[in-house]
């Protein structure tokens, strides 16, 4: 599953702790879900979307084939 | 940082907290398990006393095993699932190796006895390799 994740933390200028903080899940956590190494549970992606203000598929793309 | 500025999370505080209890639990049972040991042997010709530090250290651990499931609690889901394998490779690891270690003794083909503490010593370090390894393959 790829994501944009990065890209729209850059655009806030927060760091992976900030948003980590955001989101109460550690810094290597954000950090994995950034590099598509960990796909969010679908609590934590809600709280993400919230976060952003933009909806799941808005922020996540499922890749079919991975 | 800009727009609404990102509160910092009470849940590595809560984390950090929990580590620092399961850290005073282990510690306090190890003391425990270390006093019911040595002190039948260095302090004391009592059974009571041996029964009593023997149940201490029961109760102790007990306390450590509750503390452990609070503290898997406050970690993150990325964490539990890291833990989660960690704990499932060691278990196998332990009881796989574990019997073929007895299984050595019982056939006689080592010629010391399969003690339980290399079994334990088996289950710790296949627990932090598996967690080491579940962690760097996230990073």
């Amino acid at each position: 599953m790829k994501n944009r994740l990065k890209v729209l933390r850059a655009e806030r200028e927060w760091t992976q702790l900030d948003l980590a903080n955001a989101l109460d899940v550690s810094r290597q956590t954000v950090n994995a879900i950034e590099t598509d190494k960990y796909d969010p549970s679908l609590p934590l992606a809600f709280k993400i979307s919230r976060l952003f203000k933009l909806s799941i598929e808005e922020i996540f793309k499922y890749e079919t084939g991975k | 940082m800009n727009e609404s500025k990102i509160q910092t999370g009470e849940w590595s505080l809560q984390t950090r907290k929990s580590t620092i209890h399961l850290a005073k639990w282990t510690a306090l049972w190890v003391l425990t398990m270390v006093l019911a040991t040595f002190g039948s042997l260095l302090l004391w010709e009592s059974t009571l006393l041996t029964i009593i530090a023997i149940l201490i250290n029961l109760s102790v651990g007990i306390g450590m095993i509750v503390s452990n499931i609070h503290h898997l609690k406050t970690t993150d889901e990325m964490m539990q699932k890291v833990q989660l394998e960690a704990m499932g490779i060691s278990l196998g690891v332990g009881i796989v190796g574990g019997l073929s270690y007895s299984l050595l003794d019982t056939t006689n083909l080592i010629s010391f006895n399969a003690e339980i503490s290399h079994v334990v010593m088996l289950f710790a370090l296949a627990y932090l390799v598996a967690v080491f390894a579940g962690l760097r393959k996230l990073q």
